[in-house]
This record gives C-alpha cells, sequence and structure tokens, in this order.
C-alpha cells in the first residue's frame, strides 16, 4: 500500500505526457508540408458534349432612319416625339421656309407675266403673217414695191422667232416654279417607312446643318443583337445556328433566336468577332435599344468520346495533362484536348480511355512526391 | 541508479506539468511567429507559382504589376508573342478591391484578377481547384479563393456587374494574404478602368462643354470623342511562357532591347516581392521573433531559479550528505531539459492546431523551423539553468541544519 501514492502519481503523469507526445507526433506528421494532400478523383467519361458559345452584344435595329433637311436651316415645327409610331409618308415637321413662300409668289407672277408675253408675241407674229399675206398679193398686183413685201415677210420671222423665245420663256419660268416647289417640298420631314420615334435632335427654332439629324426613327420589327464572341471560343459561330438571349433587365427569362449572319469583319482591336442574332419573337414590350443582351449560342452536338472535367487539367513543364493515381502514387499524364463545352467537361482526343481515374480537385499543388488522401470532397468546402 | 530530476518532478509533477504548459504556450507564439514570416514569403511565392509564368512583360522602368501599378496597352501581346523562345503570352489584370455578395452587406477584400480566356493551363489561371470549375464563358464567370468565403453558384458583384461563382480554389493569394478572385478578362478591364455612372455622366458633361468638342457645325464630333473616352485598352502585365531550351534571362533580354518594355525572370520577381514588398513587414515579424524568444529565455531562467530557490534546502541536505556537484548540475539542468521538452510538444501542438487555423494570414509551420526551434529550446533551457545552477552550488550545506 505504501507504494501505491506514486504509482498514481506515475500513471498520472503518463496519462498526461503520452497523449501529449502521440498528438505531437500526429500535428508533426499531419499538418504543414509533411502532411498528405487531400485529393478528390473523377472519373472518365464517355460522354457527347453539346458545346456552346457565349458572348454579349447590345440590341440594336437593324435599319435607323435619321431624318434631317438636306439644307442648312431652322425648325420650324416637329410634330412627333420620342416614343410614336408614325405611318409612312406622315410629315413628322417642317424646316422654316425663310423666303420660299414668297418666292414662289414672285415666280407665279414671272409665270403669268410671260404667259401674257406669249399671248403679245403671238398677237404680232398672227398680224405680221397677215401683212406679209397682203403684201405679197399687192406684189404681184403690181401694187407694191419689192422691197416693201420683203420687210413684211422678214417681220413675220421676227414675229415667228419672238414666239418661239416667248414660249421657251414661259417653260423656263414654270420649270423653275416648280424647281422652288420642289425646294417647298423637301423642307417637310417626312417618314419613309412605319416606324418609331426613337430619337427628337432638335425643336422648332434650333438651326441645323444640312444632313444633320433632326429625328430618328427605327424599323421595331427588325431589332437583333449585335454580339460580340471572343476570337479564341468562336469556333463553330455560324449562321442559321439557334440562340438563347437574356437580357439584362430580365435575367432568368430566356429569349429564343437565331445566328442571321456572321459578320465577315471582325474586331482587330478587341480580339472579337461579330455577329447579328435575330429574336423568334421580338420581346413585348420592346426592350430598349442598346440594352445589354448575354447570348448562348448552342453548337451541334459532336459524338461520344472519353470526356474529363476542366479542372482536371493542368499544365506541367510545357504540356497539358492530368494527374492520375497508379498504385497510390501520383502520376502526370499529358493529354491532347478537342472540343469543350460552357459546363466545363473537354474531351480527351489522346492520353486517357473511358473510365480511368483522374485527380479532379486538389488541396494544395501536386507533384509526384506528394503524399496523398484521396477524399469525397476537399474540407472546408461545403457541399 | 535513480534520476533525481525525475524524482523530483514527480513530486509535485502537476505543478511542474503546468508551468511546461504556461512555457509551451509561449513557445507556440514564438512558433506562430516564425510561421507567419514564412506564411508571409510563401504568399509571394503562390502568387507568383500560380501565376505560371516564366517571364512578368510590364510598364516600362515600373517594379509591377505587384509592387507598382504598371499599365500596357492590351495588344501588346501579339508583339511579344512573336519574339524567339516565346511560347504562350497572356494579358492579367491585378486590381485588389472590396467585394460584395450579392444581397449582402458583408464585403471582402479580394484581389480580382483578370484572366486571358483560353483552355486551363492559360498562364494566370488558377492552377488547381478544390470545387467546381474553371472559367468556361468570356463574361460573368468567376473562381474565388475559398478564403474569400464566397461558394459555388453564389453572385457576386464586382463594380456594376453580378458574377457567378463556378469554381473555388485554395491558396491562391496576393501579396498580402488577399485571397483572389479570377474573372474574365474583358470584364476585369471594366472593372479596373470603368468608373461609375456619375462619373461617366460628368464626364459626359464636360465633354459637352468644351466647345472644342461640341462644335455646331460638326454634329459627330462629341459622339466620337465621348466614345473614344471611354476605352480602355490597357492590362497590368503580360505573363509569357517560354519554351524549352530557352534562358529565361535571354529571352527577357531581347524583349527589353527590342520591345523597350521592362521584363522580369521569376527570380527577379522573388526578389522584388520579397525583398521589396514585405521587407517592412518581415522585418517587423523578425523583430518579434527576436523579442519573443528574448523574453521566453527570461522566463524560462525565471522557473528554473524559482524552482530551484523552492527545494534550496532540499539540495544543501544533498551537499551535506556529500552529493556530488556534478548531481546536482545534472538535477536542475535535467528539470530544465523536461520543461523545455514538455514546453516545446505543447508549443508546436498549440501553433498547428490552436494558433494557425484561426490566424486570418496564413502560417507556414516549416518542419525544419521546428527542428531549429528545439534546438533554440533546449539550448535556451540549459543556458538559462546556469543561474539556478550558481545558486544551488553556492548554497551552504550548514543551512540544511541551521535554516
Amino acid at each position: 500500500m505504501k507504494k501505491l501514492p506514486f504509482q498514481i502519481r506515475t500513471l498520472a503523469l503518463i496519462a498526461v505526457l503520452v497523449p501529449l507526445f502521440a498528438l505531437f507526433v500526429y500535428v508533426a506528421l499531419r499538418s504543414g508540408p509533411l502532411a498528405p494532400v487531400s485529393i478528390v478523383l473523377a472519373t472518365v467519361e464517355n460522354k457527347s458534349l453539346s458545346p456552346a458559345l457565349f458572348g454579349i452584344g447590345t440590341i440594336e435595329a437593324r435599319y435607323t432612319y435619321k431624318i434631317g433637311p438636306t439644307f442648312a436651316g431652322r425648325v420650324e415645327r416637329l410634330d412627333v416625339h420620342v416614343g410614336e409610331h408614325v405611318k409612312a409618308g406622315q410629315a413628322l415637321g417642317e424646316m422654316d421656309p425663310v423666303d420660299l413662300d414668297e418666292r414662289i409668289k414672285a415666280q407665279n407672277a414671272t409665270l403669268k407675266r410671260a404667259t401674257a408675253l406669249l399671248s403679245e408675241t403671238q398677237v404680232r407674229k398672227d398680224y405680221a403673217k397677215t401683212q406679209a399675206l397682203r403684201y405679197e398679193q399687192l406684189l404681184k398686183a403690181g401694187f407694191a414695191s419689192e422691197e416693201i413685201a420683203d420687210t413684211k415677210r422678214q417681220e413675220l420671222l421676227v414675229a415667228e422667232t419672238a414666239l418661239t423665245a416667248a414660249r421657251e420663256e414661259l417653260s423656263r419660268v414654270r420649270a423653275e416654279r416648280e424647281a422652288l416647289e420642289a425646294q417647298r417640298s423637301n423642307l417637310s420631314l417626312i417618314a419613309p417607312v412605319d416606324g418609331l420615334i426613337i430619337s427628337r435632335n432638335a425643336d422648332p427654332g434650333t438651326t441645323v446643318v444640312a444632313g444633320q439629324a433632326v429625328v430618328e426613327l427605327i424599323d421595331p420589327y427588325s431589332l437583333w443583337v449585335n454580339v460580340r464572341f471572343d476570337q479564341i471560343r468562336a469556333r463553330g459561330l455560324a449562321a442559321g445556328l439557334s440562340a438563347q438571349i437574356t437580357l439584362r433587365s430580365q435575367a432568368g427569362e430566356l429569349q429564343t433566336g437565331r445566328v442571321l449572319r456572321v459578320e465577315p469583319l471582325a474586331d482587330v482591336v478587341t480580339e472579337e468577332v461579330l455577329a447579328k442574332v435575330v429574336f423568334d419573337h421580338i420581346p413585348d414590350p420592346m426592350p430598349p435599344i442598346g440594352e445589354l443582351a448575354e447570348v448562348t449560342i448552342t453548337l451541334p452536338t459532336l459524338a461520344e468520346t472519353p470526356v474529363v472535367p476542366n479542372a482536371a487539367i493542368h499544365h506541367i513543364d510545357g504540356k497539358l495533362g492530368v494527374w492520375q493515381v497508379i498504385n497510390g502514387d501520383l502520376r502526370f499524364t499529358p493529354v491532347s484536348l478537342g472540343i469543350a463545352d460552357l459546363e466545363g467537361l473537354v474531351q480527351v482526343q489522346e492520353g486517357l480511355k473511358i473510365g480511368d481515374q483522374v485527380v479532379i480537385y486538389s488541396e494544395n499543388a501536386l507533384n509526384e512526391r506528394r503524399r496523398i488522401r484521396i477524399v469525397d470532397h476537399i474540407p472546408g468546402v461545403t457541399q | 541508479m535513480i534520476s533525481l530530476a525525475g524524482r523530483d518532478i514527480m513530486h509535485s509533477w502537476g505543478k511542474f506539468v503546468f508551468t511546461a504548459m504556461g512555457l509551451g504556450l509561449l513557445i507556440g507564439v514564438t512558433l506562430s511567429m516564425a510561421g507567419i514570416y514564412r506564411g508571409m514569403v510563401d504568399d509571394a511565392k503562390v502568387l507568383l507559382d500560380n501565376s505560371g509564368a516564366d517571364l512578368w512583360v510590364v510598364q516600362k522602368d515600373t517594379l509591377g504589376p505587384y509592387a507598382e501599378s504598371s499599365s500596357i496597352y492590351d495588344d501588346i501581346w501579339r508583339e511579344i508573342r512573336g519574339m524567339p523562345g516565346v511560347k504562350q503570352t497572356a494579358n492579367i489584370t491585378y486590381l485588389t478591391m472590396q467585394v460584395r455578395k450579392s444581397k449582402e452587406e458583408r464585403d471582402v477584400r479580394v484581389m480580382v484578377t483578370g484572366v486571358t480566356p483560353g483552355e486551363a493551363g492559360t498562364p494566370g489561371w488558377p492552377p488547381y481547384l478544390v470545387a467546381g470549375r474553371q472559367i468556361t464563358r468570356s463574361h460573368y464567370e468567376a473562381v474565388a479563393d475559398i478564403a474569400s468565403g464566397f461558394k459555388l453558384g453564389e453572385h457576386i458583384q464586382i463594380r456594376r456587374n453580378q458574377y457567378t461563382v463556378v469554381g473555388l480554389t485554395r491558396r491562391m493569394v496576393s501579396s498580402n494574404g488577399d485571397p483572389m478572385v479570377f474573372i474574365p478578362l474583358k470584364d476585369a478591364q471594366e472593372a479596373q478602368f470603368l468608373k461609375d455612372n456619375d462619373a461617366i455622366r460628368e464626364q459626359r458633361r464636360r465633354t459637352a462643354e468644351n466647345p472644342a468638342f461640341n462644335q455646331p457645325g460638326m454634329p459627330g464630333l462629341l459622339d466620337t470623342v465621348i466614345a473614344s473616352q471611354s476605352t480602355n485598352p490597357y492590362v497590368n502585365a503580360i505573363l509569357v511562357r517560354i519554351e524549352t531550351g530557352h534562358a529565361p534571362e535571354e529571352v527577357a533580354e531581347s524583349i527589353r532591347r527590342w520591345k523597350r518594355l521592362t521584363v522580369y525572370t521569376r527570380d527577379q520577381m522573388e526578389e522584388i516581392l520579397v525583398g521589396k514588398l514585405i521587407a517592412t513587414s518581415a522585418k517587423q515579424i523578425a523583430m518579434f521573433l527576436v523579442i519573443l524568444s528574448i523574453v521566453s529565455s527570461v522566463i524560462v531562467a525565471f522557473i528554473i531559479y524559482t524552482l530551484t530557490l523552492g527545494k534550496i534546502r532540499e539540495i544543501a541536505v544533498l551537499k551535506l550528505i556529500g552529493t556530488k556537484n556534478r548531481t546536482i548540475i545534472g538535477l536542475i539542468v535535467q528539470q530544465s531539459i523536461a520543461l523545455g521538452l514538455i514546453g516545446f510538444v505543447v508549443g508546436k501542438i498549440s501553433a498547428t492546431l490552436l494558433m494557425a487555423p484561426i490566424f486570418p494570414k496564413y502560417v507556414l509551420l516549416e518542419p525544419l523551423d521546428s527542428v531549429l526551434g528545439f534546438i533554440a529550446v533546449i539550448m535556451i533551457c540549459i543556458l538559462s539553468s546556469i543561474i539556478a545552477i550558481r545558486v544551488a552550488l553556492k548554497v551552504d550545506p550548514a543551512e540544511a541544519i541551521g535554516g
């Protein structure tokens, strides 16, 4: 019994120290650089990918009509406002004619004067003709001299010429008047097609230069999306492919459409390919011109091939490849890759076969000497 | 032969173990401090490793993109790509900013990294993931470091756009230890250079009021000027991977010479990050480390000293019965080493299990550091027992009786 207190003490001490050292050994081996790296494995599957392209664009109208005067001038009235629908041929407004009406009045007077002049020359010619005939008969009868008869003949010719001149003068004046009238009607701003007013750039009283747009109208049924795709991810883009359009204002709502055309000119600066995507049904209400839209183009489904998730692909020493676990050790297998889809799967052309296990996630960068521990999911990732 | 030290420890083991544990916590803090320093250096190195680049091409005469701001045109990569020895180039942008989870008030400080779209393995891409997938769309997707607290499928707001977190990664941090969020390059350029809507409107108004840009006779000029103001063809750096068989310095030199840009190799970049960027904080940590080591050794000395003083009468008795000095020195030194041993074990455990996980920055406890720490602890224990040994040796055996 005498030794018992000593034994209890020893036991207690051992009870404290042994777990402490055990914990120490565990800590030294299981944490820090010596600890095994948790990895998650994935199986190479045989799957057919439906690759897709993703781009963003803006809503644009295919036809935009900028309506303005062909001469510099002042806007007199503008009857339409932004948002109004107009019909083809409808007068949208008018430019100030300044003195054009007065000039037309003057031209009218000139016209009348020319008409009067024409009548006068006609009368003169008729009289000259009568005189010429008379002196012809008198000459035959020997009552008049040859000279007088010649004079009368010449007078007739002069009168005829004067008549032609007056006739031409009349048509000149008439043409000039028509020109003024054409100018006058050119001052009306006429809608060339049925459309929607999208911009009113000047109000009555504003002076605009020739060619400056006073109102802009679009054809609301010709909306399309001008989409930009990064050149690196534009393979397979072609006219006629179906598209899904998400407007920025309506996240979550999909509109369907199709690629109308791929622009033959790419953007050199931004390294993008441009395409026009049209809606199958133009959304109602009409989305504003210039709104951002995300467009996903679905490409034809590919044949079944081995696929791996893109998270499994690593770049080591200039080679693309995947990490595989062979007999409990890590090994880097170079692969050559094919087409990828938007869900993160990539075709494997060479290097792996269906059913192979590859490392998809790892807690740390891997190398061939790392100890590993295979887990369902990396610790710390909430499922 | 019986161990005097062992018997003495056994005599009041509770007190001894608790003292050792207290000391252990102190050693734990010291080890953590070394770990913090290693963590800072490691942060800098993983930043370089993760970018997967051999060369960094940056604005001329800057230390960019990590240590200084650098901006170069985003089409310069084409010229670089054509240089001999260059295998792959990728534009990259870095921007440290606060990022908010959608529908939440809390924001996180992250380094938003804009990566060139392409296939996995493009320089600048996160080299490994812990969940989800890499970015596949060229807009509005993000891969976030797990330390940012973002989860898969969550929407985060960076400037005016929302991004969906499609992948998670780990240990992708800036040199400050801020978690990284990878987004497509074009979005990142926008996030970096695009001003807020107010600023844009103000800028438009300013331009419109400038008679030089808003001439009555040239209706299209203002729009043209505004359009030219809102472009941003810049990136922070170009990451270059070189072909095998070419020396990085040789390729770097030819880019420097012919393209008149500043180029850093991996070694130079590490020198900039470790030697310049984190130099002050590293010195700070080193100072703390020294202070803590001194404090620890003083405390060990005090503990041993008081322990020895507590049993001065017993030592006198030992002397009286003719114990050799060596035995007494052994008693004290053995006790001191035992104290250090337990202290170190407790310290290592507490540093690894308690301090490192909750510390906001990355704490890297290198095994070599632990070995060095262990040697240092034992040395300090031996050295600090000297005073106690002096006291013990000076004890007059008569005290055992006289007291």
